[in-house]
């Protein structure tokens, strides 16, 4: 296989994960910069860090959007989970083809129409716009993504370890939480991960669902894109890409680490 | 052996089977509400609304709360609802097609998008291709560094081009100072800057899918074709591109679906020049409060994607039972 790994295809990997990282690198860079001049280097200097923790709006804004991103993650989870398992497990019911319609498309539809459709329907059953209803668009887009997570993690779940237990003489719902769960457990805590930062990047859909007093993060980066590129925006973002990275990065050690933990019992169990 | 003995065993039998008929009540309701709980969040929540769209495109614009004429309601009983059901009528979708507007915003949406869906399938398919050639140790760490831009706030990896882009910018600069334009390139606010972004933000969703079908090739099948006389160029025509077209169809679809109705690109990128039908529907709504109108260009933005997004579903379900 080395073999055929040549300067070409080399070449273009280096390419291509220069294109996809050089732009946030030097967003992260130009958020030290001492210039008001964002794009002229002016010297290493951290004001617009200092600058922006002193700014209220951002930071209530950073509040609301965290709140917002905690619960319907959560929540998202839950129902993303029990999609999946539908989708999954019960092959044959009544609408299963529309269900899996309604799965698959919210992946896919342009947030405007998503948006619009949500903020219509809030009005429509007289729902005041609010942190409420920003919190159930932001459920119902991303439990489909992770419906799909935690769905491809099912596919390839060995069903014989549910079938001994049930012959052991476990009930189905006992099955599932000791034997079901932790295994796809991985899949639900990167559902989860998924969940909370579509989440906390929204902008189309919370604008149409948002009423006055829950302005999230995204609102208030956009409105002050459209007035110019600041530093202090940098900054903002770089924390964003902080708080993200750090959670990725933390979540692929614990993966790891239960997956080593996992290869040690089988050995283990080998053994004895 | 005692009747006593035989009468506790049998109790114990009958026992364990209540038991068990028991726990498959009990795992019948359960199922029932596993497969209930999401259906009717997603009913209520992302089907209901389109029928809402639907209705209130019918609407007049009213000045009021909400601002659209007739309101659905039965407080005048059912004949009420019947004299409010006949002012629905066909206005707003005479009214796109008599304003060239909104029929230049659809075609210019729909084209951009294509052209973007293809550069973004030119850009992403080396890549995806030398993943899928890497030797197999690293390709968890390749897959982990295309999946974490997705990560990252859509927003400001759109945000980041325009400091790169604009006149004064960081491309322009690193340009002039290899002396290899003397002269300042105009890319933001142009067509080329809203390319730029779809192909940067999308990427992923392109290499994903791609990577998955490439990877899973045989490739003795090329050293096949290569022993048999074929030029690599051939081989790639005839067996890696026909054997990676569900991969393709899949990416193209992922990236061509929401970038028709794509509205922080064209709105950051773009300029004010630039028409999109995501920033038409935006403006509509925030700009001219016209509800009922920008439900009308929804209403026809779903038909326009119908098709591909049908595309999307059945391969998505044919790759689902591959999989099984």
């Amino acid at each position: 296989m080395n073999a055929t790994w040549s300067r070409f295809n080399i070449v273009s990997i280096v390419l291509g994960f220069a294109f996809l990282y050089l732009p946030i690198v030097l967003l992260v860079i130009f958020s030290f910069n001492a210039s008001k001049l964002v794009t002229v280097w002016g010297g290493f200097s951290t004001k617009w860090y200092v600058e922006l923790f002193n700014n209220r709006g951002l930071m209530d804004a950073a509040w609301v959007t965290i709140r917002v991103g905690l619960i319907s993650a959560t929540i998202a989870t839950v129902l993303g989970t029990l999609a999946a398992l539908t989708l999954t497990r019960y092959t044959r019911f009544r609408g299963r083809v529309l269900f899996s319609g309604m799965v698959f498309a919210p992946l896919v539809m342009p947030e405007v129409i998503t948006g619009l459709s949500l903020l219509l329907l809030f009005v429509a059953i007289g729902f005041d716009r609010g942190f409420m209803t920003v919190t159930l668009a932001h459920i119902t887009f991303s439990m489909c993504f992770v419906a799909v997570v935690v769905q491809s993690r099912l596919v390839s779940f060995d069903r014989s370890l549910e079938e001994a237990a049930m012959d052991l003489g476990a009930p189905p719902v006992k099955t599932f939480f000791q034997i079901t769960l932790p295994v796809i457990m991985p899949a639900i805590v990167s559902g989860w991960m998924l969940a909370f930062t579509l989440s906390i990047d929204d902008l189309v859909i919370s604008s149409f669902t948002s009423g006055p007093g829950a302005t999230t993060l995204p609102m208030k980066i956009y409105s002050q894109v459209r007035l110019g590129v600041t530093p202090e925006i940098n900054a903002a973002c770089t924390l964003l890409i902080a708080i993200v990275a750090i959670g990725v990065v933390v979540a692929s050690l614990a993966n790891k680490r239960r997956e080593v933990q996992r290869l040690r019992d089988e050995q283990a169990a080998q053994r004895g | 052996m005692s009747e006593a003995v035989i009468d506790r065993e049998n109790g114990a039998v009958a026992a364990a089977q209540g038991r068990s008929l028991a726990g498959r009540a009990v795992a019948a309701v359960v199922s029932r509400l596993v497969i209930l709980v999401p259906y009717l969040w997603l009913l209520f929540f992302f089907l209901a609304p389109f029928v809402i769209v639907f209705k209130i495109s019918l609407s007049q614009t009213a000045i009021a709360m909400p601002p659209y004429d007739p309101v659905l309601s039965l407080a005048d009983g059912v004949s009420g609802l019947l004299e409010q059901l006949r002012q629905l009528s066909i206005d707003n979708y005479v009214w796109l097609t008599e304003d060239a507007l909104y029929f230049n915003a659809y075609v210019s949406s729909v084209v951009i998008a294509a052209i973007s869906t293809f550069l973004t399938l030119l850009v992403g398919y080396p890549i995806a291709y030398g993943m899928a050639r890497a030797p197999a140790s690293l390709r968890p760490m390749l897959l982990m560094l295309v999946i974490l831009p997705f990560w990252t706030s859509f927003l400001i990896r759109v945000y980041a081009w325009i400091g790169i882009l604009k006149p004064e910018g960081l491309l322009n600069q690193f340009l002039m100072a290899l002396n290899i334009i003397d002269e300042p390139l105009i890319i933001l606010n142009t067509h080329t800057a809203i390319f730029i972004g779809i192909v940067y933000s999308y990427l992923p969703f392109m290499i994903l899918p791609l990577y998955s079908s490439l990877e899973k090739m045989d490739y003795s099948l090329i050293e096949a074709a290569k022993d048999l006389g074929c030029t690599p160029n051939g081989a790639f025509w005839k067996i890696t591109f026909p054997l990676s077209l569900p991969g393709v169809i899949a990416g193209c679809m992922l990236v061509f679906i929401p970038a028709v109705g794509e509205f922080v690109i064209p709105d950051l990128l773009g300029g004010s020049q630039t028409l999109m039908i995501g920033k038409t529907l935006w403006n509509e709504f925030f700009a001219n409060r016209d509800w009922p109108v920008s439900s009308a260009v929804a209403v026809i933005l779903l038909l326009i994607l119908i098709v591909p997004i049908m595309i999307f579903q059945s391969a998505q379900a044919r790759a689902q039972e591959q999989e099984r």
